[in-house]
């Protein structure tokens, strides 16, 4: 194994860690400013559909007069506008009618199955729609000639670029900007929100409704920047995942894309495994010595974003970094023994990390502090 | 006299089926202190909510500064100079005082992009600073506020007023949370405010401290106003009579204590809170037959894991509880009640009664697995309305009848369903915690007189309470906790009020016995 395999693992991994940032950027605006959202699922289906069908209507309504690319985009404002849509019967649901959160989400998600299949049996499948292509690459002047770190992050198609934008832009606003403050503090003690004169309903309507749009570009990318075409249930619990990345970053949009990152490599790794190019022993190192690494990088990321609340001493961060990278170079250099084991499990290893990091790793994430709960004056 | 900075008429305020305000009438003039005492429920925080914009009145007039405004929600309030401390701290524990201050009305620096304008934090937190020290109120900007002890909340909350612009502060029941001696620093506060020019209006519940601090004082009962007095020329006596409307004894009259066995005896014992940390870190003491032990403390200084460990509802970490020479610890609650002990809970209405069951069940929850309540697995429906018809009638309970549900009852009657249930048998230790919380005037009356009868009949008590006073009228014996450690038993003939305050505050003891010989 050598590094530009490395690389190229790490480019697969960020490619498949988008739509799960993205998903989680959805879940981070809603919970907090505390409304609880396991509907990312749902939303990041419906995304995609609707991603697909813009794209593809448009072009036959245009009759193919403009670039495929101006179709795609319209694609893509499709899917953030039904993702938005449907957000928005979330929030309605949980704020105006104050309905379990977990209820509406669980609806919600029904709602998208049902959808999306129906859909593509009446419809999509039916008239064999086919799609219209996906977004090229784009190589970042300059920086794309960089060797190794211009192939891993700088030679992408526009989703990914959009998706590490949005959790810098996210990041820097929850915590430095009028919104971030107000968000949070409705999502930590809305009344107290509430008697210095902020409107709990409208902030927590508004960000809930914009993650909305967060996760359809989470779907869209599935179709628009993946597989080109929409396929039943084709998000296969991604959104679930992005939850769980979410908990993992501890509810900051970078320890989000770190988890994500992850996954993503998880996911990366199945289909590097499937391929026969690594063996399972090699993944197995890989993926921890991947999983301590990112982590000491978020921490080096929360301590450099909140330097005075961050207590968490530098020489305990290099240490970790230290421990993970050396991991990578054991799992690289040293040749491990083939153990065989049945494709199918490779598929599973993504959601083996969720169980195993949600149960291991985590820790003591807590929650925004009025998560879940619908506000009452009074 | 001059025009008064605010001034309320006729404000009505009705919620389902409650009449909270009726026809208020108050008047608040510039640089003065104005109490408004009352009972819980009669309708202070309501009408102060009201001028705050957080309830909007059904009738009524509200003049600031003898303009006529309509206050919609806070947001105006705060702008016409009006700024409310509540009882529950309105600050988000997870965020910085800056934070917290700016919030609502933020300073941004840079070029304005409406929502996403970075904060000034900087800027701020240097303002606050200034305007903390101004006024006598140490701040420190960037603390998180859930690392702060409760009196300084409070001061970050007073500065969070100041900071707004309040010309008139509303301080809804201050000094609920603060010990004796941060009790007298605000005061010391709230004097420099008003020497500034601010207005206070303190809303309280507590006779002799409005009678301390206040300039003049209203009474309010049952949403009503029912007279104004100045402190000179009242008394605790008539301002008690007419916050209930009846005269009442405030002096518990109790005779010698006289000790007998030792009913309780807790050696070193160790209980942890929910987050696994230690909350009760090795105390030891004795409850004998026949007298009053007070535990004396500031909330969240481990009261409630004690007494939760003492009746098996939390597991002891480490040391011994003996009852009547039987070792309980870790015992289950049935078979510590079944050693004759009560239990007065903190909390009634969560861990003292089932709110939607009738009175009559209420009232044998802690026995109705036996005879006459029950007869093998089936309950004995008549046996329990009988007994729970004796019981409404030998303990003043007023309720319409024994099978309303306990949770519309008013807190006083709830509680004496508690005590009813708790003393209709033979009791060797009472643990009573926080028993006249949020009760009306009368009915703590009331519940101190049980509690001495059931002293004198020859249990023993445990008295746990964050209220000094009632820990100094009842007591034998007073233990001090704080922070999970007893750091002191004393007589209660031969202490001070003010010894056991410190003692409460951490002060160390040979300070607190410094300091209280150096002010005789």
């Amino acid at each position: 194994m050598d590094t530009l395999f490395f690389a190229g693992l790490i480019t697969l991994a960020l490619i498949k860690a988008t739509p799960i940032a993205f998903g989680a950027m959805a879940g981070l605006m809603s919970e907090r400013s505390g409304v609880i959202n396991i509907a990312i699922e749902g939303m990041m289906l419906i995304g995609a559909m609707m991603s697909f069908l813009g794209s593809v209507l448009f072009n036959q309504w245009t009759g193919g007069a403009l670039p495929k690319e101006v179709s795609l985009i319209v694609g893509l404002v499709v899917a953030m506008l039904s993702g938005a849509l449907i957000a928005l019967l979330h929030a309605w649901l949980s704020i105006r009618y104050k309905v379990d959160q977990i209820i509406s989400g669980t609806v919600i998600n029904l709602l998208a199955f049902g959808i999306t299949n129906f859909t593509a049996n009446a419809y999509i499948d039916a008239v064999r729609l086919s799609g219209v292509g996906i977004f090229p690459h784009i190589n970042i002047p300059l920086l794309s000639d960089i060797p190794i770190l211009g192939d891993i992050f700088f030679k992408h198609q526009p989703l990914v670029y959009l998706m590490l934008i949005t959790v810098g832009v996210l990041q820097y606003a929850l915590f430095r900007t009028r919104w971030g403050l107000r968000t949070r503090s409705v999502g930590e003690h809305p009344r107290a929100a509430d008697t210095v004169g902020i409107n709990v309903n409208r902030t927590r309507y508004i960000n809930v409704v914009i993650g909305g749009a967060l996760a359809g570009m989470g779907g869209a990318f599935l179709v628009l920047e993946s597989v080109g075409r929409f396929q039943k249930l084709m998000t296969t619990g991604r959104g679930f995942i992005a939850l769980a990345a979410l908990i993992f970053g501890k509810w900051t949009s970078v320890g989000a894309l770190g988890s994500a990152l992850l996954f993503g490599f998880a996911e990366a790794l199945g289909v590097r495994l499937q391929l026969g190019d690594i063996n399972e022993l090699e993944a197995l190192a890989l993926l921890i010595g991947i999983g301590i690494s990112l982590l000491a990088l978020v921490w080096v990321a929360i301590k450099l974003i909140k330097r005075s609340q961050d207590k968490r001493p530098a020489s305990l961060i290099a240490i970790v970094g230290g421990a993970g990278l050396l991991f990578i170079v054991l799992a690289l250099t040293v040749d491990f023994p083939n153990i065989q084991i049945p494709i199918q499990f490779l598929g599973l290893l993504p959601y083996f990390a969720t169980v195993l990091v949600l149960a291991g790793f985590v820790g003591r994430a807590v929650a925004p502090a009025a998560v879940g709960k619908p506000y009452e004056r009074g | 006299m001059a025009q008064p900075i605010l001034r309320l008429e006729g404000i009505t305020k009705r919620f389902p089926g409650v009449l909270a305000n009726d026809k208020v009438d108050f008047e608040l003039a510039q640089g003065e202190i104005h109490a408004l005492l009352g009972e819980n429920g009669a309708g202070k925080t309501t009408l102060m909510n009201v001028v705050y914009g957080l309830y909007k009145p059904d009738e009524g007039q509200i003049f600031i500064k003898g303009e006529k405004s309509e206050i919609d929600n806070p947001k105006e309030a705060l702008a016409r100079g009006i700024g409310m401390v509540h009882q529950h701290f309105m600050l988000v524990p997870v965020m910085t005082v800056t934070e917290n201050l700016m919030l609502g009305h933020e300073t941004i620096r840079g070029p304005n992009l409406g929502p996403l304008s970075t904060l000034y934090r900087r800027q701020v937190a240097k303002e606050i600073k200034a305007l903390g020290d101004q006024y006598g109120l140490p701040i420190h900007p960037l603390a998180l506020v859930q690392d702060l002890s409760v009196g300084e909340q409070q001061r970050v909350e007073i500065v969070k007023a100041l900071y707004r612009g309040a010309e008139v502060l509303i301080l809804d029941e201050p000094t609920a949370v603060l010990t004796p001696q941060e009790a007298d620093d605000l005061f010391v506060v709230l004097r420099t405010l008003v020497a500034n020019g601010k207005s206070i209006i303190f809303i309280s519940h507590k006779l002799r401290e409005v009678l301390k601090i206040a300039d003049r004082i209203t009474v309010m009962r049952d949403g009503h106003v029912v007279g104004e007095r100045k402190p000179a020329k009242t008394n605790e006596n008539e301002l008690a009579a007419m916050m209930v409307g009846r005269e009442v004894i405030l002096q518990v009259t109790k005779g010698e204590a006289q000790p007998g066995q030792t009913v309780l005896q807790v050696s070193d014992l160790k209980v942890n809170n929910d987050l696994d940390h230690s909350a009760v870190d090795g105390v030891t003491f004795e409850v004998r037959s026949g007298e009053v032990l007070g535990i004396a403390g500031v909330q969240g200084n481990g009261q409630t894991e004690l007494v939760e460990a003492l009746t098996g509802l939390r597991p002891a970490e480490g040391g011994s509880i003996v009852l009547q020479g039987q070792q309980v610890a870790g015992a289950t609650p049935r078979r510590i009640t079944e050693l004759s002990t009560a239990h007065i809970p903190e909390d009634r209405q969560q861990d003292g009664l089932v709110l939607p069951f009738p009175v009559s069940d209420n009232l044998v929850l802690n026995t109705y697995y036996k005879p006459p309540f029950s007869k093998g697995l089936i309950l004995q429906r008549n046996a329990i309305m009988e007994a729970a018809r004796e019981r409404i009638q030998n303990f003043d309970i007023r309720t319409p009848n024994a099978q309303t549900h306990v949770g519309s009852l008013s807190g006083g009657n709830q509680q004496k369903v508690i005590v009813a249930r708790e003393l209709s048998r033979t009791v060797k230790l009472l643990i009573a915690s926080q028993p006249t919380r949020g009760l009306d005037v009368g009915s703590i009356e009331y519940i101190h007189k049980r509690l001495i009868e059931s002293r004198d009949a020859g249990a023993g008590v445990l008295l746990v309470s964050s209220e000094l006073d009632e820990i100094m009228q009842l007591s034998d014996r007073i233990a001090v906790i704080y922070q999970g450690k007893i750091v002191d038993i004393l007589e209660a003939k031969s202490t001070s009020k003010r010894e056991v305050g410190l003692l409460m505050a951490g002060v160390a003891k040979e300070k607190a016995g410094k300091k209280s010989n150096s002010s005789e």
